[in-house]
């Protein structure tokens, strides 16, 4: 029993991530309907803001042994600081792709925007790689790096109470901004009909790029706080776990930002449970990265509209 | 009609334009270059490992012209990048035996990229000498494939003697690659060698190189209570899970291999890495004089002390030029008659005999892992089955004709 | 001559070509007069890519669903025919061999075992295209993209193809080759690239080719006009997944090591770089992609500075030419083929002072040189910033749809009656423009 639930917890963990990245696809999609494949790589561009930060806030890799211990105890401002700040550089990144490579071919087919972008993604991935050479580079722990004993075998660590934490109240900002502010209306009426909005006086590009840049600040701080976890970033970390966080929206209907959380976290927890429990019915944990592709083709085999999301509507 | 012709005479100005003005080759004096190929992962994936294995050839190379080359000829490197893709690999090797015509060839770390590129040279006859490709496979490809490093057998075999030996364990848990052949093959030897010895093995774990979280499967191995973790990985990995291994509360030794040896495990490993034992090629704290000397040359010359992959690929250019000055010429079948009985070679990583299956037994060093200092710390030396320990510290030390090329920077720290 | 002689002759024709030009590319040359053997294997790498890239675009170019997962069918047919020889084929190929001699014995051999990578691929592409093709969107993309990951992963499970090691001949404990055959010389890529272009061109000029079209060029219409888009978008894809197999095949008897890491995401994005830059919908213009795709790396590889050069200067070319302005030109190079022959010149004589200038006066090239600055390393970032330029400037590739060379590809694209003839045999609409220069991928769809 300790033994599942110390597996659940790191399950979650993961989960939460994989939401808060899947968010940002889901948005996107709701209201361009584009796979925005570049959204992956937004959450590692997120990572290496957030590095670049701590360093020049004096947090350092290269003392031995770990930081928050050496450099100082728990700097929580160190960790909001990182974390706002990689949020804003990834938005304005986000922003950036959205002006830059999807508005103009936007009018043009759904084939040449997603080939588009393909192309920004790697586009990022490689100059990045360029840049920084694709081995893993170290991040520093911004706060101290110990784990709370919860009851019997289980224990939590507090990186993972940081990720739970953050993540939860990141949502509930993002329910907030939807469902109660004027451009959140706005966001949702594009997402409705994007050219009915626009005869309703909602200027479009301002919504999509807003759209972009909250999707992107979420994925930032994904990007963030797993590395908080897990303290290795590199140049091509948002790839799987970018697909990942893709099927986690579609599993929670695409379009739907409830879903894209409960959808995270489902793949998470069925990863981490192969992984547990794989080796008793012979399958090796090598098997976790198929994990996510089995569940994607049964979803679209069996309910493609996802768990919370309405059927699919054509429009003529 | 004409219009074609036209078009025929742009595209044939323009190759002309391309191709009238030809870089010169930088051959300098002596007699025409000796050619060597060498390919490398410099931008992949592993390319740490390839870099390093670069800076040990490109030194060798520069001390044995230094000292007047093989018999007057320089020695020329072609390096290439095959970005770690073994398709790309045989791309490489091709251009290198059949293009650039090289009289030998140098590389890979990898054992898959080694294997792809292992049945060309041997197609075209010309020797290969992989310095770090510790899979069986690689040199049995055929009698032109050579290697100067110890296999995985014996690697696994090292580990699960001082685990059971000197740590006393009885029980292993192992958390291995999944993709590498390399973590496969040490898995593989050390499961047999530790059961041999009396152990159990008590959990057999993977995870692959793009994951980023470990979590779910060190719960499942300290839910066994294994006494070591042998961890058969590379570095990018290995930090972390030792990292999140001492967050869950496991604070049993890890163990692992050669694909640990590099400085950026301290950043991502840090304080966490401290009981940790791996096995490696050599130690730069033994006291042997070669080996101080190299290691004084290589860090005047690129700042940073040198791994256990560079120390390989300047034993592998070292051999090879020993080679070619016995072959005396660069005929490929004396050549591989050559590299084939060199016969106790001093290398910067043991002393090198290569035997009857084209690889070399070299002893193995026990290396423990001291975070504070950001270094290995020398614990003993393992010695393969029917090998003896010399019984003093630098097996031969009459210096060879390419050990003997000191350069006038040799600075003793 | 009726045209079944007619197409028989043609056959016969390309295998003798296909022989000579073999001969000419063995390892020792065609009486001393050979291809020297780096350039054939290029060429030969050439050849399965046309195959892999041609493929692609029947899926892609002619039906408009996105796959970025062809390299996983090159696996599964890669693998599937590599175990079939390695372990299974030996006896037969001796009995064969007695009967019939060793080449033709080798023959039959070889075109079973790339059948049964083109039906192992194809039973692969049915079991992704059909859940994903059911729907519309872009699902085929993710699940195409997840479907490669998967298969890389249960190959590297399987010990008896090698594992992560990689396969190169029968394992240990099983019985078997020692070594994965080469059986795949110039003539049989050669011979199956022809093929698959033949097939590839025949689909899309039949009843089922239009039907295609018509779906990438208005699904909803096309469904709407009668036509089960889901059977014909499956039937497109896996086809197209049976000639990826066929590649997979050819490279496994020729490379003779197969590894699982030469079948990733790169590898799959490389062919949809050769069919985008080439033009989707254009074969000429994926075979056109997939030599250029072949020979850049190893271009940039020897010549590094003269090819980013050469790219660079393109945008540059364009602004100046448009400077210039088609009108002040003389008539006679002021359209069709003389055009296209001025503006070549111009672009040669701008590289050659540019480069002239470049290495002569400011020493660029030493300078780069002493900056050590590695120019292979940019080698995806230089096709991803292709793939977007193209994108943003010319959506429908260098060629568009538009075929070049060949007169019976050129044939091919002379319409029956003017661009608006809709109604083919069976009733199938030609959804297509109706102008040829208006661009295809203009406003089809917008959300």
């Amino acid at each position: 029993m300790d033994y599942f639930v110390q597996q659940l917890i790191n399950g979650l963990n993961i989960g939460a991530i994989y939401a808060l990245i899947a968010l940002g696809y889901t948005m996107v999609y709701g209201i361009l309907r584009l796979i925005n494949f570049a959204h992956g790589d937004v959450y590692m561009v997120g990572a290496f803001v957030g590095l670049g930060l701590a360093k020049l806030l004096g947090y350092t890799t290269s003392i031995p042994g770990y930081n928050a211990d050496t450099v100082g105890h728990s700097l929580w401002g160190g960790l909001v600081l990182v974390l706002v700040g990689s949020m804003i550089g990834a938005a304005i990144i986000g922003m950036a792709i959205e002006r830059f490579a999807y508005r103009p071919v936007r009018k043009y087919s759904r084939m040449t925007t997603l080939i588009t972008a393909i192309g920004v993604s790697l586009l990022i991935e490689y100059l990045f790689v360029a840049w920084y050479g694709s081995a893993q580079r170290s991040f520093p722990a911004l706060v101290k790096n110990d784990a709370i004993h919860l009851f019997g075998d289980v224990r939590i660590s507090m990186p993972q109470l940081i990720i739970f934490g953050i993540s939860i109240l990141l949502m509930i900002l993002l329910q907030w901004i939807i469902y109660k502010t004027k451009i959140g209306t706005a966001m949702r009426a594009v997402s409705f009909n994007l050219n009915s909005a626009k005869l309703m006086g909602i200027n479009t590009d301002v919504v999509i790029s807003f759209t972009f840049a909250l999707g992107s600040a979420m994925a930032a701080a994904g990007g963030v706080l797993t590395a908080q976890y897990n303290p290795s970033i590199d140049p091509l970390m948002g790839i799987i776990t970018g697909l990942k966080a893709f099927v986690a929206a579609v599993l929670g209907g695409i379009g739907n930002i409830p879903g894209a959380v409960l959808g995270g976290l489902v793949i998470g927890v069925a990863e981490t449970m192969v992984v547990a429990y794989g080796s008793d019915i012979g399958l090796a944990s090598s098997y976790r990265d198929a994990v996510a592709f089995t569940i994607l083709i049964l979803v679209l085999l069996l309910r493609p509209s996802g768990l919370l999301g309405s059927t699919v509507q054509e429009k003529v | 009609m004409r219009r074609t012709l036209f078009a025929l005479g742009l595209v044939a100005v323009m190759f002309l334009g391309l191709s009238c003005e030809r870089r010169g080759g930088g051959t300098g004096g002596g007699g025409e270059p000796i050619k060597v190929g060498v390919y490398l992962d410099l931008s992949g994936q592993t390319s740490s490992f390839g870099q390093s294995t670069k800076n040990g050839i490109e030194m060798a190379r520069d001390e044995i012209n230094k000292a007047g080359g093989i018999d007057g000829r320089p020695v020329e490197l072609i390096i290439e990048d095959e970005q770690g893709e073994p398709g790309k690999v045989t791309t490489v090797v091709t251009k290198l035996l059949r293009q650039d015509q090289v009289h030998a060839i140098l590389g890979e770390v990898a054992s898959t990229n080694s294997l792809a590129a292992a049945p060309k040279a041997q197609e075209a006859k010309i020797p290969m000498i992989t310095p770090s490709s510790t899979n069986p496979k690689v040199t049995q490809i055929g009698d032109y494939i050579f290697r100067v490093c110890f296999i995985d057998p014996f690697q696994g075999e090292v580990m699960a003697k001082f685990a059971a030996n000197t740590l006393k364990a009885k029980r292993a848990a192992i958390l291995a690659d999944f993709n590498s052949d390399y973590s496969k093959g040490l898995t593989q030897f050390f499961k047999q060698s530790f059961t041999k010895l009396g152990g159990t093995i008590v959990d057999e774990k993977t995870y692959t190189q793009s994951d980023r979280d470990f979590s779910s499967q060190l719960t499942a191995i300290r839910s066994t209570n294994p006494d070591v973790i042998y961890i058969p990985g590379y570095y990018g990995q290995v930090g972390v899970i030792a990292k999140q291994a001492r967050q869950q509360g496991i604070n049993v030794p890890l163990l692992g291999g050669d694909g640990w040896d590099a400085p950026q495990l301290w950043d991502l490993g840090g304080e966490a890495m401290t009981n940790s034992y791996i096995s490696n090629h050599y130690s730069i704290d033994d006291p042997k004089p070669e080996i101080q000397k190299f290691v004084a040359d290589y860090r005047a010359r690129y700042g940073v002390a040198p791994d256990a992959l560079a120390a390989l690929g300047y034993d592998a250019m070292r051999v090879l030029g020993d080679a070619l000055k016995r072959a005396g010429g660069t005929d490929s079948t004396k050549l591989r008659d050559a590299i084939a009985q060199t016969k106790n070679f001093p290398g910067v990583t043991g002393t090198i005999t290569m035997n009857a299956e084209r690889n070399v037994d070299k002893p193995a060093a026990v290396l423990e892992l001291k975070p504070q200092e950001r270094k290995f710390g020398y614990k003993e030396t393992i010695y393969p089955d029917g090998m003896t320990p010399p019984t003093t510290a630098g097996a031969s030390p009459a210096a060879s004709p390419a050990g003997a090329t000191a350069s006038p920077a040799a600075a003793t720290q | 001559m009726p045209p079944f002689i007619k197409r028989l002759v043609g056959a016969l024709v390309i295998v003798l070509v296909l022989v000579a030009l073999n001969a000419a590319m063995s390892n020792e040359g065609f009486y001393g007069m050979g291809l020297p053997y780096y350039y054939s294997h290029l060429l030969r790498l050439a050849g399965i890519n046309v195959i892999l890239a041609v493929s692609l675009n029947l899926i892609t170019g002619f039906t408009g669903q996105f796959s970025i997962g062809h390299a996983g069918f090159m696996a599964v047919g890669a693998y599937a025919s590599a175990f079939l020889t390695v372990y299974y084929t030996q006896g037969l190929e001796q009995k064969l061999t007695a009967m019939l001699g060793a080449t033709a014995g080798q023959a039959v051999i070889f075109i079973i075992v790339l059948l049964a990578a083109a039906a192992a691929a194809a039973l692969a592409g049915l079991v992704v295209g059909i859940p994903s093709l059911r729907l519309r969107g872009d699902y085929l993309a993710i699940v195409t993209l997840g479907f490669a990951e998967i298969i890389r992963i249960l190959l590297v499970n399987v010990q008896r193809v090698g594992g992560p090691t990689g396969f190169s001949g029968a394992i240990a404990p099983w019985e078997g080759r020692a070594t994965i055959p080469q059986y795949a010389n110039f003539f049989w890529i050669g011979l199956f690239a022809v093929i698959t272009i033949v097939v590839v061109y025949n689909i899309v000029r039949s009843d089922t080719g239009r039907a295609l079209i018509s779906i990438r060029e208005d699904e909803l219409a096309a469904q709407a006009m009668g036509i089960n888009t889901t059977r014909y978008k499956v039937v497109a894809f896996v086809i197209s997944s049976a000639f990826a197999g066929v590649a997979g095949g050819l490279w496994a008897h020729y490379n003779a090591f197969l590894s699982t890491q030469d079948f990733q995401f790169i590898r799959s994005f490389e062919v949809i770089i050769m069919i985008v830059l080439g033009g989707m919908g254009s074969i000429t213009g994926s075979i056109l992609g997939a030599v250029v795709i072949t020979a850049l790396p190893e271009l940039l590889r020897t010549y590094p500075y003269e090819i980013v050069l050469a790219l660079a200067l393109i945008p540059l070319a364009a602004l100046l030419l448009r400077l210039i302005r088609r009108e002040r030109l003389p008539e006679v190079i002021r359209s069709g083929w003389p055009h296209a022959i001025f503006v070549l010149a111009f672009y040669v004589v701008l590289f050659t002072i540019s480069r002239f200038i470049l290495i002569n006066t400011l020493d660029l090239d030493l300078r780069l040189r002493a900056a050590n600055v590695k120019i292979e390393e940019y080698r995806l970032v230089i096709y991803a910033a292709l793939l977007i330029a193209m994108m943003l400037t010319r959506p429908q590739g260098l060629l568009g749809q538009r075929e070049i060379g060949f007169s019976w590809l050129k044939r091919a694209q002379r319409r029956p009656e003017g661009d608006a003839a809709v109604g083919g045999a069976g009733g199938v609409p030609i959804a297509e423009r109706d102008a040829p220069t208006a661009d295809p991928y203009k406003e089809t769809e917008n959300r």
